[in-house]
């Protein structure tokens, strides 16, 4: 499927993922992030649940210390 | 639009700022500048030396409130600003409350847990108030891996993304500058496209 990812197209080899297993599957391992999907702020403990399909624009945003 | 006009819409505004080192410091001032109408401080913290290799205080300063001393500071640079200013630790409790009201808020946190926590809580409670976030601004040198985006019409995110504070990396007065002054750079965007 393809989908939107961080404003870039992104296709992946799956007809849906949660978003768990999509930053698995993009090796998005950094222990801060937060998730947006279609717009919607996706809270941590929904990333098992929430279905990414076909056409889904989803941002993962990385926190890093320092300010 | 000329600067006197620009000063004139600005000055209806209300801006958060939810922390007042590096970034925080720097961009309130910078809104400052440009005539902001209000900015609301918040910060639990007081100056110290260290803080001086990249925050918008002076030795005199040391030992004040950072929300005292970035009254003073703002207050210098622009006496017509009208400042808020909050001795207080921030959580997702408080946060909803001491920015509601605000047309912007800016995220100017040290530690990623608390912008995870800010970006949380203002996404749940304060939706549809644009936050923009700094992250990534360790160390000094490449310049272009700073950028911003646009993640939607509530979140916009400032810094390489990358980087992260560390003994042998730390924040540096103009790589934290550069994030601070996009972040306002933003806040002007976003408030000059208002209606």
């Amino acid at each position: 499927m393809k989908i939107r990812l961080n404003n870039r197209d992104e296709e992946i080899n799956r007809n849906s993922l949660t978003v768990s297993e999509l930053l698995e599957y993009k090796k998005y391992t950094f222990r801060l992030r937060t998730v947006k999907v279609n717009g919607i702020y996706i809270h941590p403990e929904m990333y098992d649940k929430t279905v990414i399909s076909e056409g889904d624009d989803v941002q993962v945003i990385y926190l890093m210390s320092g300010g | 639009m000329n600067f006197r006009e620009i000063k004139k819409r600005l000055s209806a505004y209300r801006v958060g700022i939810a922390g007042a080192g590096g970034l925080g410091s720097n961009c309130a001032v910078a809104l400052a500048r440009c005539g902001v109408g209000t900015i609301v401080i918040c910060d639990f913290d007081l100056v110290e030396e260290p803080n001086l290799n990249r925050q918008y205080y002076f030795l005199s300063q040391c030992g004040m409130k950072k929300t005292e001393a970035l009254r003073q500071n703002i207050l210098a640079a622009n006496p017509e600003i009208n400042v808020i200013a909050h001795d207080v630790v921030l959580n997702r409790q408080n946060i909803p409350s001491l920015f509601s009201g605000c047309d912007v808020i800016v995220e100017a946190f040290d530690s990623a847990e608390m912008k995870e926590m800010i970006i949380d809580t203002v996404q749940t409670s304060l939706p549809g108030i644009p936050l923009i976030i700094g992250s990534g601004l360790a160390g000094w040198g490449n310049n272009n891996s700073i950028r911003s985006r646009k993640v939607d019409d509530t979140l916009y995110i400032c810094g390489d993304e990358a980087t992260e504070t560390t003994e042998d990396l730390p924040p540096l007065a103009p790589r934290v500058g550069i994030v601070a002054a996009m972040q306002a750079n933003c806040v002007l965007e976003i408030l000059l496209n208002k209606h």
